[in-house]
């Protein structure tokens, strides 16, 4: 997945006017937000999309008879086909919206796990996960499944030795993130796919942090699932997208139970809806998937082979400014080919809260703390770290006022 | 909110912590840890025939904000009484850091007030005559686990 070549055909000026939130000013300075892996901001396409749909369309979907109701369930069809484009699903129906990366774990845990993994089953993760893939495979003991990490190394990227080594054929399911939310590191997909089916097990991937930043093609990878959330990707929050092999869709009861994803009912037995909207159980966030649907037509405009190679590019200048300062400590690989768009770092013995304070005074917003992945803290040996991560609206003069800024934090906490 | 947040007082008590160790034989002490931001924190006291604080000590690691609170906190409590620190509120606490803090910061803030009302437990409850509630601190302001 790596863009090697730097052709950055970005145009980051216009790609900012669209974005209406980065005119604004905070404590005075303008906003510097350099926070898009906890979620980006949205472009005008996408806020006028949802609005409009609330203005003109609203009607629930799939059910009436009315032109209202058949135009919202147009609209929202047409976000699912667009999403099953974005990612090369082989049909709509392996698109199934859900709230969140989360819920679309979940689904999982729940839908295809539940009913499939039986005592002396082990299930594979790894030590760089997000909580949202760790602790819904975490009650899978309570019916005797075993469950394994893989480790990192200490650049780190995933150890694949490890991973052979830990890969048995006892292994059902392997739930790995294609990119860490904390150490960058892109994960080769393809291979440990390959590797799991190898030994009859199946390929969970979170995608939360690369589809929104790379070029993600599900028949490429070869993953039997997909789970990714529409705000890191310029969408509204509380829309999410699992993919997921017709096959194995088609195998799975549903997770939610209630409207929408019924057959036909009596007092005491039901049948399901067919696929993909058995898993859509209570009227989905429809408004939510048109905004979606808006950018992946933004993502699209401006391609994701450009969004990587200008991430790649911001978050290399930063990696190399970065590097050069001594009391910076910084979370995986050095080469940006071999990462996202997220450095997490820590500034000699400063608390990551008390730099982001201080960033924050300068109107640049950073994260700070353990970024849902506590156990990789611990593996990194640290409770807290800030993170900095760039999108397609960033320039290297944000990166520069960052810079600038960990110079204030360094005057604030000189000893 | 600003540098203002590091002014003078904050960062002196961060660099320098007053009562920073252990005692002895302590006659109540506590130790919590705010997972959120990996601040953690020890309290240990010591009481007067009268229940009034005449030693205390802290120790732990964390943020500025929540190592100067646990500084400035122990300086107030020596002298005090158990009904004087049973009256001790989240306000008091923002009051001595003297400045305006987030919610979140606030929970960094207050790790101090939580752990000494975790210390005394032992000795307010028996009588019937436990800590005030002054729920805004800290309990209902748990953080979620948040997005990436």
């Amino acid at each position: 997945m790596a863009v090697t070549e730097a052709v950055v055909t970005v145009d980051v000026e216009r790609i900012r006017e669209d974005f209406p939130v980065l005119n604004r000013l905070v404590h005075g300075k303008p906003l510097v937000y350099l926070d898009s892996a906890a979620t980006s901001q949205k472009p005008e396409s996408v806020i006028a999309a949802e609005a409009e749909f609330y203005r003109n369309t609203n009607a629930n979907v799939h059910r009436g008879i009315y032109q209202l109701s058949i135009e919202a369930t147009e609209a929202y069809e047409a976000a699912r086909e667009k999403v099953a484009r974005f990612i090369n699903a082989r049909s709509p129906r392996e698109i199934v919206f859900t709230k969140s990366t989360t819920e679309a774990l979940n689904l999982l845990r729940y839908a295809w796990a539940g009913p499939r993994i039986k005592a002396g089953d082990e299930v594979l993760s790894t030590v760089m996960e997000h909580h949202s893939n760790l602790i819904p495979w975490q009650n899978l003991q309570n019916q005797g499944a075993i469950l394994k990490h893989v480790d990192i190394r200490p650049d780190g990227t995933l150890s694949l030795e490890d991973f052979h080594t830990k890969l048995t054929d006892r292994v059902k399911l392997f739930s790995v993130t294609h990119c860490s939310n904390v150490l960058g590191t892109i994960n080769p997909i393809r291979e440990l796919a390959r590797e799991i089916h190898r030994v009859g097990g199946l390929a969970i991937v979170d995608g939360a942090q690369s589809v929104p930043h790379m070029p993600v093609d599900v028949q490429a990878l070869d993953c039997d699932f997909l789970a990714f959330s529409g705000h890191k990707m310029l969408g509204p929050t509380g829309i999410g997208v699992l993919y997921g092999r017709e096959k194995l869709l088609e195998q799975m009861e549903p997770f939610i139970k209630g409207g929408e994803m019924v057959r036909e009912v009596k007092l005491r037995s039901a049948t399901w809806n067919e696929i993909p909207y058995k898993f859509e159980g209570g009227t989905s966030n429809i408004a939510g998937a048109v905004g979606l649907g808006a950018a992946v037509d933004y993502l699209e405009g401006v391609g994701m082979t450009n969004i990587r190679a200008h991430d790649r590019e911001l978050i290399g200048y930063a990696l190399d400014e970065m590097s050069r300062s001594r009391d910076l400590t910084l979370y995986g690989p050095l080469d940006p080919d071999r990462r996202g768009g997220a450095i997490a770092f820590n500034l000699a013995d400063v608390h990551a809260h008390d730099v982001a304070q201080v960033l924050d005074a300068e109107g640049i917003a950073i994260r700070s703390g353990h970024h849902c992945a506590q156990p990789l803290m611990e593996r990194l040996g640290c409770v807290a770290t800030a993170r900095v991560s760039t999108y397609l609206y960033n320039t290297e003069e944000e990166i520069d006022a960052f810079l600038e800024g960990l110079q204030r934090v360094r005057e604030v906490f000189a000893p | 909110m600003s540098y203002d947040l590091y002014q003078e007082q904050i960062m002196d008590h961060y660099r320098k912590p007053r009562n920073k160790g252990h005692l002895d034989q302590p006659d109540c002490k506590a130790k919590d840890s705010n997972p959120l931001c990996g601040d953690s924190l020890e309290l240990e006291l010591k009481l007067d025939g009268d229940r009034k604080v005449i030693d205390v000590r802290f120790d732990g690691e964390g943020c500025a904000i929540s190592q100067a609170s646990a500084s400035l906190l122990t300086v107030a409590l020596k002298g005090k009484n158990l009904d004087q620190i049973r009256r001790l509120t989240a306000d008091d606490i923002t009051k001595m850091l003297g400045i305006p803090l987030s919610p979140v910061r606030l929970k960094c803030a207050l790790l101090s007030l939580d752990v000494l009302r975790l210390a005394l437990r032992p000795l307010l409850e028996p009588n019937g005559s436990p800590p005030t509630s002054d729920e805004p601190s800290s309990a209902s302001m748990e953080q979620g686990a948040g997005s990436a």
